[in-house]
């Protein structure tokens, strides 16, 4: 007897002010506690929310995403951040920020850091999907 | 004025602690699982969202820092909280666990019966 209205309907909404807060202290990261590793969590915690509420098909249908991929994206990204400073005659991981006026935020300082913590994002996303789908279906 | 804040903070703040207290008193004291987590998720969901607030409220009228985490923080515990409460009764339900002896009514049942008879 299968009759999970509740949970599934909370789901759609709490999966969204999850992943609202995730990419919030992902983005936070430089000046408040936070930052990839943590969003990361966050995120595929949201994924994992999911996959309680509904099956593992469900959610594939949802989310089309092969997460072994996704490792491999950040580890790109990451690996291009560091090898990108090489391009500048500077040593290896040196990063470079400066402040730009954006169109809605106004002065933003943009730091090349960000570029690694999305790799560390993408890659904890990428690692916990991974473990947790290849638990998930034992047949 | 925000001497009239940090009352009002402190007032939430403690109620919050009382209703968390009279919970764990109810989780102690009643006779099973279902009046246990009646307790538990009702008066726990109004404590914290009273705790959040009252925090919210110092923080936004003596520090001056609008804290929407906090908010937000209100929020989920406010739509989370009651549906854990009914999935662990739910789940208490089906896996068999007795009410107590005094209880005098089984809706749900009643319910599963007919929908067995039905079939």
């Amino acid at each position: 007897m299968k009759n999970d209205l509740i949970l599934q309907t909370i789901t759609k909404v709490a999966v969204f002010i999850i992943l609202l807060f995730s990419i919030s202290i992902f983005l936070g990261g430089h000046y408040s506690p936070g930052g990839g590793f943590v969003g990361g969590l966050m995120t595929s915690a949201a994924i994992v929310l999911l996959l309680l509420a509904y099956d593992l098909k469900t959610v594939a249908n949802i989310l089309p995403v092969d997460y072994k991929l996704v490792i491999g994206a950040g580890l790109l990204i990451a690996a291009l951040t560091v090898a990108g400073a090489m391009l500048f005659n500077v040593p290896m991981m040196t990063h470079a920020y400066n402040y730009f006026d954006l169109p809605i935020l106004g002065k933003t300082s943009l730091h090349t850091a960000v570029l690694f913590d999305l790799g560390v994002y993408l890659v904890v996303v990428g690692v916990t999907m991974t473990i947790i789908q290849t638990i998930g279906e034992d047949e | 004025m925000n001497e009239i804040f940090k009352i009002i903070a402190m007032i939430l703040i403690i109620l919050g602690t009382l209703l968390s207290l009279v919970s764990t008193f109810g989780i102690i004291r009643l006779p099973d699982v279902y009046t246990r987590n009646h307790a538990a998720s009702k008066a726990t969901t109004l404590g914290i969202m009273f705790i959040l607030l009252g925090t919210f409220l110092y923080f936004h009228y003596v520090h001056g820092h609008f804290d929407t985490r906090v908010l937000l923080g209100i929020f989920f515990i406010f739509l989370t909280s009651p549906v854990a409460g009914h999935l662990l009764s739910r789940s208490a339900y089906h896996s068999g666990v007795k009410m107590w002896d005094q209880s005098v009514e089984d809706d749900l049942k009643n319910a599963k019966d007919k929908v067995y008879i039905s079939k």
